[in-house]
């Protein structure tokens, strides 16, 4: 397993992406989102999870919110329960990464109205649609929170019209 | 229909989502009670149902174990799996979303895999949206499945429905293999100029992915490109100018072909900075500092090592530098980001002052975020623009002072660069400060960084000998042994300065020296070494120097405290008996004190106490002969050069150039000696028994006769030249057999004969800083074609290839010469090294120098490899050391021997 980190690892850097992951996970340590735009086995996704968030839960609230973890940087901040970190390459902008972490929390909070920890994991589904809508490939894609969430409101009305013509094509009224 | 008591396990809903998470941003209030009255319908018609996502959630929240944990799990996971098997496609959409959630707790769940792709493939936009998250989330590159999801995608990506366009898009640009990348870079391409802006930006950052994973695919890209830089969407924007860069860094020809649009860029800047209050893209005052830092980005890849294109852009780096409004985090990002495009372009002397001092700024900023990245851009810069850099120098040292840990490690590394000739005092008084109070983690490698520092820069040698004392003392036991060998190794060579560093040492052990046997080890072997200069020694203030009474009282201490360890007491041991031959009135007191040991109850200290006491008995006339004072003793691994910096720099003070003749000259005079002395010491240590290698450690100085088995190991000490003859080492020619003078009686130490190469490796390798470069092993390393097998992490493998002599008894066999080398500020240790190869070949391996290496220390190992076959040699190598107490384990292949080898 080792062997597969180290050799992975080599590859992860000649084509490596602005952000490799983004993983959302909770004071206790609980993975609450993980998005990888890196293809990495499933083994060492969940070694690297693992590994960071120890890391980072040991870290004193005083300390600053930028780590350099193996060959790459980790930024990473903590909002209410729940701790937001993402891996940069290390020519990349780490303050900008937290500008990112925030619109990602604005947009969490605009959509389910103060959000908490619990919106989160009973609609973690939710969580990945909007930040798919945020970046794209690990680059931001829309600068506008607006945007964003219109085409979040956008295709959940979709999903809504379908759930009401399916449920009355079910009872023979369509 | 109950399943297990009191949770109800199928239970009815229609949605996939339960409608409560829906309801605050769908105000159609009366969608949910449709929905209701509905449900109710379908309840009636049909049961049973599958649990709802929600409820499973519940029930795993629920659970008080892990194993409770587990057994839900599996329980619902056994049901999924059922459900697939029955290709039940009314509820698979609920399914995978349950089954997402269990993957998320870290269970399998691949076997979602090709249901994902079942919903994909749904006309349902609920079953897509589940599906392609689903497929983001389980799908590895699996060459089969990936080839249907490809089909699935060019599907989708024909949609007329945008939002199904988008999450086929935004899968791709999730998991493109670059065989998705190749047969799809065509419909991304098309999309890029759809009339559909929400599309498009969707289209260009899968372009994005696209290139990086193909990037001979970008040249279709780059019309489609070049237009959107017109768009005024700022999300086409964004990504456009995403685009342009990663382009930019794969091809130098893109490259060149995109600097006509600096202006354009520029414009875009400057209508950013100069635009009013806009609500929808505004962040804490600043108009969408995304689009400005992926700007910035753009301009530093156009702009490097390019004269005329950097000119473009100076004005408005300096508008942007000039204008940013800083209060908060955002404003910083940007300045972050100009900083550090400024630094990579080929600014103007004014702009890059400016970034610097901003970089100044940011050191005396409340963030400590804005901190952090500060000092890491000037540890960056400090090598290009130091004089800029220099400026900051107090504000640097300030930052030692940090409460974050984070950012006091990187103020030591740029106050460490930051030392030069002029500043070193006042930097290493800073750093000595520093290292009296830091964390223990800091000590070792700042210890060791400020002896490095000194040597370099040091303006006198007493000033170098009073700061290693400090080291010594603000350090304690977390100093490393390469500064203990290096401050005994520069006293001994400083005659001059023994009798005032022996009394300030003195002094220092009469303080509290509780973990500091560093400083005790140093401060007992320069007094027994220099005991009489001690006694006599002048001192700079009124007091008088000890008494050999008060001496002896501080080793009755030394000796008997249970607190010092065996090693340290060892050194005093050795030391005292060289007092014995150094003080006159004292010597019977040193001898009561050497014969208590010879009941210690450690075994290293009795057999030091018996032989010791030998000395004062029968063989008491061999003592003063056995027990001078060292010789100066050579450099070894801590970087020579040292002289060459102190003789250009200040003259030295107080006679350091004694006798008129400078010090260099005397140092090589009497290199040759100390080379060889240096050599008899470790054969003492290591040859006579190599099986109880002693780690580096408990290594005793040099001078320090250890015989840790009963043979006579004190051999004529006066009488170097004869050892040296027998070696045949070194420029003394060939080897004479002279009679050993064996004092002590039965037999002569076993002293391998003719010492081929490997054990010269293995003697000079070994143990870093005692060793000497030994010359035969110098001219070997010169000679031999070298290639770098391995370097990671300050860890650098080099190869010393000796290929086989036609005439030689092994004509196919290639002698490889491994040189493993520390470039990092910590210990390795347990070092190891691995290798195979095919079958073809027969691998002979010698054993190794050792397992730790020291910081610019290495390992040195002998591999054989025959070939009788003559195959094309590739080799495996495995490595594992463990490092500040992580273990390090990696695994090459080295391919690229010459191929000339085995000609």
């Amino acid at each position: 397993m080792v062997r597969i980190f180290s050799f992975d690892y080599g590859a992860v850097l000649k084509q490596a992406f602005q952000m490799q992951f983004m993983l959302l996970f909770s004071r206790q340590g609980k993975l609450r989102l993980q998005k990888w735009y890196i293809a990495h086995p499933d083994k060492l996704k969940k070694k690297i999870t693992r590994e960071l968030i120890t890391t980072i839960l040991a870290r004193k609230p005083k300390m600053c919110s930028f780590l350099e973890w193996r060959d790459l940087k980790i930024v990473y901040k903590r909002y209410a329960s729940l701790y937001f970190c993402c891996a940069i390459e290390q020519d990349d902008n780490e303050l900008l990464t937290l500008e990112i972490i925030h619109r990602y929390v604005e947009l969490l909070d605009k959509y389910f109205g103060s959000v908490c920890e619990l919106d989160i994991i009973f609609n973690f589904e939710k969580a990945y649609f909007i930040l798919d809508e945020l970046l794209l490939g690990g680059e931001v894609q829309e600068t506008s929170k607006k945007n964003v969430l219109k085409a979040i409101a956008a295709q959940d009305l979709l999903q809504e019209d379908e759930a009401v013509e399916g449920a009355l094509r079910d009872i023979g009224l369509l | 229909m109950n399943n297990g008591g009191m949770y109800p396990y199928y239970e009815s809903d229609w949605s996939v989502l339960p409608p409560e998470a829906n309801r605050r941003f769908n105000p159609a209030f009366n969608m949910a009670t449709i929905k209701q009255v509905v449900n109710e319908a379908i309840e009636r018609v049909r049961m049973p149902t599958p649990m709802r996502l929600r409820d499973l959630i519940r029930q795993i929240r629920a659970a008080r174990t892990a194993a409770e944990e587990r057994s839900v799990v599996n329980k619902e996971c056994a049901y999924i799996r059922s459900t697939f098997r029955e290709e039940d496609s009314v509820w698979r959409c609920r399914n995978i979303a349950k089954l997402l959630y269990i993957h998320m707790l870290g269970y399998p769940a691949h076997f979602g895999q090709l249901e994902c792709l079942k919903l994909i493939a749904s006309s349902r936009f609920t079953d897509k949206r589940i599906g392609y998250l689903g497929a983001m989330l389980l799908l590895d590159e699996r060459q089969d499945v990936h080839l249907l999801i490809t089909n699935c995608l060019k599907n989708d990506l024909n949609s007329t429905t945008q939002f199904v366009v988008g999450l086929a898009l935004c899968t791709l640009g999730a998991i493109a293999s670059p065989e998705m990348a190749r047969d799809l870079a065509g419909e991304v391409e098309r999309l890029m100029k759809s009339p559909n802006a929400y599309v498009r930006k969707k289209a260009a950052l899968c372009a994005f992915r696209i290139v990086r994973r193909v990037p001979e695919l970008m040249e279709m890209f780059l019309p489609a490109t070049r237009s959107m830089l017109s768009e005024k969407n700022h999300g086409v924007l964004i990504t456009g100018v995403t685009l342009i860069t990663e382009m930019c860094v794969n091809s130098p020809d893109t490259l060149n072909h995109f600097k006509k649009i600096v202006p354009n860029l520029v414009r875009i800047l400057k209508n950013l900075i100069l635009a009013g209050y806009s609500p929808e893209h505004d962040v804490s005052g600043i108009s969408d500092p995304f689009l400005q830092v992926k700007i910035l980005k753009l301009l530093r890849v156009l702009g490097i090592n390019d004269v005329d294109t950097s000119e473009a852009m100076n004005d408005i780096l300096a508008q942007v530098a000039t204008n940013t409004e800083t209060s908060k985090n955002v404003g910083n990002t940007i300045l972050y980001e100009t900083v550090l495009s400024i630094m990579d372009i080929k600014s103007e002397g004014g702009l890059r002052v400016l970034a610097v001092n901003i970089l100044g700024r940011f050191l005396l900023n409340n963030d400590k975020n804005i901190r952090y990245v500060a000092l890491n851009t000037l540890l960056r810069t400090v090598h290009v623009d130091s004089a800029a850099v220099q400026r900051h120098r107090a504000t640097v040292l300030e930052c030692l002072k940090d409460p974050d840990v984070s950012i006091r490690r990187r103020a030591m590394e740029l106050s460490f660069a930051l030392i030069n000739s002029q500043n070193i005092r006042t930097m290493t008084k800073e750093l000595v400060n520093f290292l009296e109070k830091a964390d223990p983690e800091f000590k070792a490698p700042c210890s060791s960084s400020i002896v490095l520092a000194t040597e370099r820069y040091a303006p006198t040698r007493r000033w170098r000998l009073d700061t290693l004392l400090k080291v010594l003392v603000a350090a304690g036991n977390y100093i490393r042994d390469d500064v203990i060998s290096s401050t005994i190794q520069l006293i001994s060579e400083s005659p001059t300065h023994q009798g005032y560093v022996t009394l300030q040492l003195y002094r220092a052990l009469k303080e509290d020296l509780q973990n500091r046997q560093p400083l005790i080890q140093v401060g007992v072997w320069c007094i027994g070494e220099y005991g009489d200069l001690l006694t006599s020694a002048q001192s700079d203030d009124d007091i008088q120097p000890p008494t050999e009474e008060e001496v002896v009282e501080v080793y009755q201490r030394v000796l008997w405290s249970p607190q010092n360890t065996v090693t340290t007491k060892q050194y005093a041991l050795m030391s005292l008996v060289k007092l014995s031959t150094r003080f006159t009135n004292t010597v019977s007191k040193i001898q009561s004190m050497i014969a208590t040991f010879r009941s210690s109850l450690h075994v290293e200290l009795q057999q030091r106490g018996v032989e010791f006491s030998q000395l004062f008995g029968n063989y008491s006339h061999l003592r003063a002969g056995l027990l001078e004072r060292m010789p100066p003793l050579d450099a070894g691994g801590t970087g020579r050069g040292s002289d060459a910096n102190q003789l250009n720099g200040e003259v030295e003070e107080e006679g350091m150039l004694g006798g008129g003749s400078p010090e260099g000259d005397e140092e090589e005079a009497i290199g040759a000696i100390s080379n060889t002395n240096a050599l008899l010491d470790f054969l003492d240590l290591d040859v006579i028994n190599p099986a109880a290698r002693t780690p580096p450690a408990n290594v005793p100085p040099p001078g320090l006769l250890t015989s840790s088995h009963s043979q006579p190991s004190m051999t004529n000490n006066t009488n170097n030249q004869d050892l040296l003859d027998l070696l045949g080492l070194g420029p003394l020619g060939p080897p004479t057999v002279p009679p050993t003078e064996n004092n002590n009686g039965s037999q002569p130490p076993a002293m391998p004969a003719p010492l081929d190469n490997g054990n010269l490796d293995f003697l000079a390798g070994g143990e870093g800083v005692f060793a000497p470069p030994v010359m035969n092993n110098v001219i070997l390393e010169k000679q031999l074609p070298q290639m770098t097998a391995y370097e990671k992490d300050g860890l650098r493998v080099i190869f010393g290839l000796e290929k086989p002599t036609a005439g030689s008894a092994n004509p196919d066999t290639l002698t490889i010469h491994v040189t493993a080398n520390n470039n990092t500020l910590s210990n390795m240790t347990d070092f190891l090294f691995q290798v195979a190869v095919p079958r073809t070949f027969q691998l002979q391996m010698m054993s190794p120098s050792g397992t730790t290496i020291l910081p610019n220390g290495k390992v040195t190992q002998i591999i054989k490899v025959s070939n009788p076959s003559k195959n094309v040699l590739k080799m495996k190598v495995k490595l594992s050391y463990v490092i500040d107490g992580n273990p390090v384990n990696d695994q090459i292949e080295v391919n690229n021997f010459p191929v000339d080898i085995w000609d």
